[in-house]
């Protein structure tokens, strides 16, 4: 089996010392990249969307210079899966907290108004609101997209190794 | 212009070129580029969010995608005779598209429509007022003002997450279900 040369390909990746080197030298950065476009969204380009893809990106290239075994030792399938439903969770669950909080004088809240998460009603703190708001919902969008990125090259990746059929 | 212009030839190049190409993996390295001379000209346009998310997209995740599948079938383009009715089709396409674009407003046209509709003052006054304490505009729009919309979008990603996990999915399941098999597999020996 080991001969099939799709199965051969990450072993001669790995093999290859410019690329190893190179690779383990930039991932950390483009992770951290990453991070800072999730939670500098709100002042720079970026968000949630971009970031999810960037910091899947730094995953991806790990797994094609390593091995699909060496990736799924760092993120296991299991937390790419619950990654994909855990970031529309935080969504809606930041929107029913703004359900549940919007109890002040302006009546019941509205789902995903983030006025109220600053503070009650009324109180002038609206933009703090805004802000958390904003935040939470980009970390959900960020991580219900990297885990899909994820799970798609997870997917397309294993599909390459024959052995896995039994 | 002169920076729009050179991008522009550079990406009418990759396109004709990788239309011509007959090695799949040069086509699917020149789609990247092409992603990339796109979120160049992107950002030009001052579109940097979408030149951001063009650049992570179309130049890194997707070819990594193209280059994944491309593993699991030929390098090569099957040889195949030339038909004249694609190229008509393609043409009478392109050129209808072009002269749809010779009624559309300058770019960056302070009076063009989508300027001046109310919608577009409603969005902006939304905007400045939370613009103190975030100033992308951006942002703003995408994740507070239409926020409805953005977890629609969310749930059509995780919609297509579940999609892949269902279609092609159920092989890795098995591997996960005798996990030192899975491990022994994922590395091959030398």
């Amino acid at each position: 089996m080991n001969d099939d040369p799709v199965a051969r390909r990450p072993m001669r990746m790995r093999e290859k010392l410019v690329l190893r080197v190179t690779s383990k030298a930039l991932i950390p950065f483009i992770l951290l990249f990453a991070l800072y476009v999730q939670f500098h969204g709100d002042f720079g380009p970026g968000g949630g969307f971009q970031a999810g893809v960037i910091f899947a990106a730094g995953l991806v290239l790990y797994g094609v210079i390593f091995g699909l075994g060496s990736i799924e030792q760092v993120v296991s399938p299991r937390m790419v899966e619950v990654g994909v439903a855990l970031g529309v969770l935080l969504y809606g669950g930041v929107g029913i907290a703004c359900l549940a909080l919007g109890g002040g004088p302006e009546g019941a809240g509205n789902f995903l108004d983030f006025n109220v998460l600053g503070g009650p009603a009324g109180t002038g703190v609206h933009a703090q609101g805004q802000h958390l708001g904003i935040l939470l919902v980009e970390l959900g969008v960020g991580i219900t997209v990297s885990s899909s990125m994820l799970a798609i090259f997870y997917m397309f990746a294993g599909r390459g190794l024959p052995e896995e059929e039994s | 212009m002169p920076v729009a212009l050179i991008l522009f030839v550079l990406l009418f190049a990759t396109a004709v070129i990788v239309a011509r190409l007959k090695d799949l993996f040069a086509a699917a390295m020149l789609t990247g580029l092409f992603s990339l001379v796109s979120a160049g000209l992107f950002m030009w346009m001052d579109a940097v969010d979408v030149a951001f998310t063009e650049a992570a997209v179309g130049a890194g995740i997707s070819t990594i995608l193209m280059l994944g599948t491309l593993s699991l079938t030929a390098r090569n383009e099957n040889q195949q005779a030339f038909r004249w009715l694609p190229l008509v089709v393609v043409l009478v396409t392109g050129s209808v598209l072009i002269v749809g674009t010779l009624d559309m407003p300058a770019f960056g046209d302070p009076q063009a429509p989508a300027h001046q509709h109310e919608m577009y003052a409603g969005f902006i006054t939304i905007a400045e007022e939370e613009v103190e304490h975030i100033p992308n505009i951006v942002t703003v729009i995408l994740a507070s003002v239409r926020s409805h919309d953005t977890l629609g979008e969310t749930t059509v990603i995780l919609t297509a997450a579940v999609g892949v996990f269902l279609l092609l999915g159920s092989r890795r399941r098995h591997a996960a279900a005798a996990p030192p098999e899975a491990e022994d597999s994922a590395e091959p020996r030398p």
